[in-house]
């Protein structure tokens, strides 16, 4: 899931100010958001407080279902038309991909409420760890399942490096060398003795990343 | 070939310093360290953006070494420039009279003095030790052929001491393989753990330069025990330092008993001296090379 966690409140402010709002609509998400406890129900409700407090009327509120869906957004909007028309801005809790969603959908100016982080793992119930940076050329079979380039804080492919101290990390030294993890469970599973990884091929990872599969199914485009 | 690898390929024992250059574009400092240790040294590190703090590059500062007439080990990190600068620099370097290089990872930008800066590592530092053999073979990275190759003596660091130590030695085996003809170690303090460095790669062909730092001060031990990655003092050590009556010159007999032990051990000794400069000679006088 993408994790995310509160912006900065002076920003969101900052923001409003901008285009001299004084009604706001906000929108969160049931998806992820929601699992993150940053764009809930319960967090819309605190942000409505905040703002109310702050000065600001609250035109109306919403959860989308999952508001990086781009028809189910435009769906979500159009039940709440009448709030939106109220509204000088829209603030959203929700990744980055379901603020521009948002913004796609209405004509007013889209604001983000939360900070897109990392798509996490959930280790339990809170906690997230960031464990796959979506790079497209993944080498987890070259790595006994363990990602060096998201966990390895200086993404190398071969370590490790020459800050490693009694398996630790130098640059988080509190967490076991990442390099160190690797080679271990590779001996561990008889597979040691791995070559010298290649240089990684960023090229699979060119923006704006793409998937269509109405297209391949036609046969078109990758 | 330089006189770094014809030295050490002979069997000579070799001294190696080591210079950071300045930030900013005055080099009387830099200039005046060089020629304080030069004469003693068959080469001198010019480091790269050491600490990941922002210094004059080492290229320029690796040629102004060469002007003076002293052979500059070019340095190399993979922090902060994409494979295509990386080998760029790596053409300019040949281009510019630099025949030796070592090839390191580099700090974390967050341990410097930018720590905002998004730190590269677009290739590591066993991957660019491919490139620049590829490079000595007259291809760039992708295979294409060079108009004129180069020819470096290529280096890599390690450290004896790092523990697992199975798995940091694997490490050093696989730049053996990338194309590291010398190692260049971080600080010893245990000489046994630089013998199990020494038995384990000098079959593999490689030469080990012993690090021995000058530890200065007191406060120069706890900065290195406090801020710098991959090292410890020892306890014993730090307290020798520390309840000496002159820290400094305490500092100077212990790296000239390291100097000394080394050289039963060692190819050469690379002298970190944390601005002690002056002490190069003493130090080697005293264990017997000059």
């Amino acid at each position: 899931m993408i994790i995310t966690r509160p912006r900065d409140w002076g920003r969101i402010k900052a923001n409003l100010a901008d285009v001299d709002a004084k009604s706001v609509f906000i929108m969160g998400c049931g998806q992820c958001a929601t699992v993150a406890s940053t764009g809930g129900e319960k967090e819309v409700l605190q942000a409505k407080t905040a703002l109310e407090q702050a000065g600001y009327a609250v035109s109306g509120w919403a959860v989308g279902e999952v508001t990086c869906h781009s028809g189910g957004t435009k769906l979500e909007t159009r039940k709440h038309f009448g709030d939106l028309e109220a509204a000088d801005a829209v603030l959203v809790l929700s990744c980055g991909a379901g603020v521009q969603t948002v913004a796609d959908s209405v004509k007013k100016p889209v604001f983000p409420g939360l900070e897109s982080v990392f798509l996490g793992n959930v280790v339990r119930h809170g906690v997230f760890e960031e464990r796959c940076q979506m790079c497209g050329d993944c080498v987890l079979d070259k790595t006994a399942g363990i990602c060096p380039v998201t966990t390895c804080p200086k993404g190398l492919l071969n370590g490790p490096c020459g800050g490693m101290w009694n398996g630790k990390c130098e640059v988080l030294r509190d967490r076991d060398c990442t390099h160190v993890r690797i080679q271990r469970r590779l001996i561990e599973q008889g597979r040691g003795g791995t070559k010298v990884l290649p240089a990684k091929d960023y090229s699979k990872k060119l923006k704006p990343g793409s998937v269509n599969l109405r297209e391949s199914k036609k046969g078109g485009a990758k | 070939m330089s006189r770094l690898s014809d030295a050490l390929e002979r069997g000579e024992f070799v001294v190696t310093g080591e210079i950071a250059p300045p930030l900013g574009t005055d080099l009387a400092a830099m200039r005046h360290s060089i020629e304080t240790i030069g004469p003693y040294c068959h080469a001198i590190n010019i480091t790269d953006n050491q600490g990941a703090s922002l210094h004059l590059s080492s290229l320029a500062a690796s040629r102004a070494a060469l002007e003076m007439g002293f052979e500059p080990i070019f340095q190399q990190t993979c922090r902060d420039r994409n494979r295509l600068a990386l080998q760029s620099d790596l053409l300019a370097a040949w281009t510019l009279g630099l025949e030796n290089v070592l090839i390191v990872t580099g700090d974390d930008p967050r341990s410097g003095d930018h720590p905002e800066a998004k730190g590269v590592f677009d290739l590591d530092s066993t991957q660019l030790l491919e490139v620049a053999a590829q490079m000595n073979a007259g291809t760039d990275m992708i295979g294409r052929p060079l108009k004129g190759g180069t020819d470096f003596y290529l280096g890599a660091a390690m450290f004896p001491e790092a523990e697992p130590w199975d798995i940091q030695l694997l490490r050093a085996a696989r730049k053996v393989e990338a194309g590291a003809r010398f190692f260049q170690t971080q600080a010893i303090f245990d000489i046994t753990k630089l013998e199990r460095a020494v038995d384990a790669l000098r079959p593999m062909g490689a030469k080990i330069i012993a690090g021995v730092l000058v530890l200065r001060s007191a406060r120069a031990v706890d900065f290195i025990n406090e801020r710098l990655a991959g090292l410890m003092v020892p306890e014993e050590i730090g307290a020798r330092i520390k309840s000496a009556d002159n820290a400094a010159a305490e500092a100077i007999k212990l790296a000239t008993e390291q100097v000394r032990a080394a050289r039963e051990v060692a190819d050469g000794v690379h002298i970190m001296t944390l601005g002690l400069d002056d002490a190069v000679p003493e130090i080697l006088a005293g264990a017997g090379l000059s």
